[in-house]
């Protein structure tokens, strides 16, 4: 079975308040913003960590919930987000990336 | 011999929103008289212009008045396109040119789309929001078409000065915003004073059965804002320094939801 590598796609900008992460894509100006879950996974996505290690460590333990659903619907919500081109996936480490200077707490 | 070239007299005047003079060259007499008209208020005379453009003016042709705006950027220079007109600047020059016919509604679109680029490298923004100022404090209202901006720019008393009823510009100026008149005009018709004041509040418009203010969280905040906040260009630098300038905004000015009842009594409130 193969591994999914999440990144934070470095061309959108991205700031933390209140607790809600929130997201505009570059590319057309599209306001998004997280749900916790989602948050902790654009927080985690570091392009070397496997989303089954993200999981596993970060949402099951935070929600207690069973890792193979949470994997299964963590997966489904990382093709979401890079459809929106705010999240890069690979069955790759993705390693070759641009410094994220959009992301500000 | 007869003489084959004969000298075009360059008219020009100066524009000035936001405190930024922009001088436009045409050589007919008959659209700079239109401009002054239209920007009656805002036009100058300093001898230095921080833009300058110059007016090419085509004969009036048939265009789709609903069609996109196209920004974009290409080997430093911006390239502006709607149906109704092409323009292009450079902001290392500071120079571009607009080639439209002889109306005032493709210049302005021009001046709106240049300003919104020239202030996200400053860390401002035009807004969707009316804005008045009351006792030397910048007040904006936001919202949507129909939130409100007309009516409560209508309902401003005598000692409230109305900077717009539909865009506001604003400027972050040492560590702290202003709110600029504009030209940029609603439902009202009316040109906003040219004059500018530190901003005090940002109220996100809400009509109801009463007058009342409710705070809203710094993240409903930034997202409102940035909703207001005129965006053109497809450009991701500057989306992220409209995106970062909104979150310093917030952090800045407070922001409050204003319910209002459309009569006089709600201005009670903004002092």
């Amino acid at each position: 079975m193969s591994q999914m590598y999440v990144a934070r796609n470095p061309r959108v900008a991205a700031r933390s308040l209140d607790g809600e992460m929130m997201i505009m894509s570059g590319r057309d100006s599209t306001l998004f913003t997280l749900n916790k879950t989602a948050t902790i996974i654009w927080q985690a996505a570091d392009g070397t960590t496997p989303l089954d290690e993200i999981v596993e460590r970060k949402i099951c333990l935070e929600f207690e919930v069973d890792h193979d659903a949470a994997l299964e619907d963590a997966e489904a919500l990382a093709r979401e987000l890079a459809g929106h081109e705010i999240l890069q996936i690979s069955e790759e480490p993705i390693v070759a990336r641009k410094p994220n200077f959009g992301e500000l707490r | 011999m007869p003489e084959l070239t004969a000298e075009v007299e360059r008219l020009s005047l100066v524009i000035e929103i936001g405190g930024v003079p922009v001088r436009v060259n045409t050589s007919d007499p008959g659209f700079l008289t239109m401009l002054q008209d239209r920007y009656a208020g805002f036009v100058g005379f300093a001898e230095h212009a921080e833009m300058e453009f110059e007016i090419d003016l085509t004969p009036p042709r048939s265009c789709d008045p609903e069609a996109d705006v196209r920004v974009s950027h290409s080997q430093g220079r911006w390239l502006l396109e709607r149906g109704d007109f092409r323009a292009e600047w450079s902001p290392e020059t500071r120079s571009g040119w607009i080639r439209q016919s002889a109306n005032p509604y493709s210049i302005d679109a021009v001046l709106r789309i240049v300003h919104t680029l020239v202030l996200a490298r400053q860390g401002g923004f035009l807004l969707h929001s009316a804005s008045a100022v009351r006792n030397g404090k910048a007040f904006l209202f936001a919202g949507v078409s129909g939130a409100g901006k007309t009516t409560i720019s209508r309902l401003a008393p005598p000692d409230a000065t109305l900077l717009t009823d539909e865009i506001s510009y604003v400027r972050k100026q040492d560590s702290g915003y202003v709110a600029f008149g504009t030209p940029f005009t609603g439902e009202l018709a009316k040109l906003g004073e040219n004059v500018s004041a530190p901003i005090s509040a940002l109220y996100l418009l809400a009509q109801g059965p009463e007058n009342r203010i409710d705070p809203v969280s710094s993240s409903e905040a930034a997202r409102s804002l940035l909703a207001n906040v005129l965006f053109f260009a497809e450009d991701e630098e500057l989306v992220q320094s409209a995106f970062h300038a909104a979150f310093d905004f917030v952090s800045h000015v407070p922001v409050s939801r204003l319910t209002f009842v459309p009569d006089t009594r709600v201005w009670e409130l903004i002092r």
